[in-house]
């Protein structure tokens, strides 16, 4: 993509959005961003319900892949929020299962890692955020508000405490959303970087050859890292939307 | 510790639970439940999320402070006093992760 004939590396360009499906997804500017949503979100669901289908009693590869990470998202919303947690597992559960098809689709070639866009993890967090504080607001009212203010802090101290807390509390969408973005455009950059190692190498001949065999290694196991960084952050991802729901249900 | 939550049919939850475990086909209870599941892992996880968590209160800060400045016409003022506050809740935010748990 990059870096072919010319001696520089953009890493950057594969990032870049580009509509697809013709005249008619240029007419509404439908990015390959919005194709891997929709394309996530499908496997997302052919996988639970092509995988449940058989009912069987002893389960498939597919059954079992669909079984444990139901199993897996209720223990982690049990754990972390507790026995309401019930109640928010439908969010989590898709939140990860997002998640976690837009980083592992992105690993193909030709595929569009759609986790890798500020826009889109931000909207992700800022959807997180606004939820939480709703249910938050919903669950205790008014005292809600004394989340921000932390038992027995002195009188004098608590204007200052409350800014602080405050801004400490919208910095949950900064960080929230910046992790994941900066996961996902760091390991695609690595890739593309080493990508165009074993172009610009192997061009130089017998010299490169070996170097452009190690850039190759490297990228190889660039693709394993990648994968358990897909893994990983649709999973943290998904813990601190559970940590969050924790704190909006019991405060403090 | 994962335990069920009181359902009616507990006994049955547990003896699945003994017999899964008696065939291996449980992970070992590894869940430590000190750690917020696990986001604690590695030393260079514990050193991005620190990083992050203060750059991210600082962030907000200032642009709390700037938009509040833009409001209000006071230009560097207002900036200048949510820079050290954001640099406290960043702070308070490590403070939050890194702190002993109460046993709560």
């Amino acid at each position: 993509m990059a870096a072919e004939g010319s001696s520089s590396i953009d890493a950057l360009a594969q990032f870049q959005l580009h509509t697809t499906l013709g005249p008619l997804g240029a007419s509404v500017n439908f990015t390959q961003a919005n194709l891997m949503m929709v394309v996530a979100s499908l496997g997302v669901l052919a996988l639970l319900y092509i995988g449940m289908k058989p009912r069987a009693m002893v389960p498939g590869r597919l059954q079992a892949a669909a079984e444990m990470g139901y199993e897996f998202v209720l223990s982690m919303c049990t754990e972390q929020i507790g026995p309401e947690g019930r109640r928010y597992f439908p969010l989590v559960f898709t939140i990860f299962f997002f998640i976690l098809f837009g980083n592992l689709l992105g690993v193909f070639p030709y595929f569009f890692t759609f986790t890798s866009h500020i826009m889109v993890t931000l909207a992700l967090s800022v959807f997180v955020f606004v939820l939480v504080t709703i249910v938050a607001l919903k669950e205790h009212g008014l005292h809600f508000f004394s989340y921000f203010l932390p038992e027995g802090i002195p009188t004098i101290l608590a204007p200052l405490m409350v800014a602080i807390e405050i801004i400490s509390y919208f910095s949950r969408i900064i960080s929230l959303s910046v992790r994941l973005f900066a996961n996902m455009m760091a390991g695609h950059v690595m890739l593309e970087v080493f990508g165009a190692f074993i172009i610009m190498l192997g061009g130089l001949g017998l010299l490169g050859f070996i170097p452009a065999a190690l850039s190759l290694g490297v990228n190889t196991l660039l693709i394993g890292f990648e994968l358990l960084v897909a893994t990983l952050q649709a999973y943290v991802f998904a813990v601190l939307t559970c940590i969050y729901l924790h704190d909006a249900v019991h405060l403090h | 510790m994962n335990q069920d939550q009181g359902g009616p049919d507990s006994s049955f939850e547990d003896r699945l639970k003994a017999a899964r475990s008696k065939q291996g086909l449980d992970a070992q209870p590894k869940r430590p439940s000190d750690d917020r599941g696990g986001l604690n892992g590695s030393a260079m996880g514990i050193g991005l999320r620190v990083g992050l968590e203060l750059v991210s209160a600082l962030v907000v800060a200032v642009a709390i402070g700037y938009g509040l400045d833009r409001i209000f016409h006071t230009t560097p003022i207002l900036t200048v006093v949510f820079v050290p506050l954001g640099g406290a809740a960043g702070v308070a935010n490590l403070w939050r992760i890194l702190a002993p748990k109460k046993s709560d």
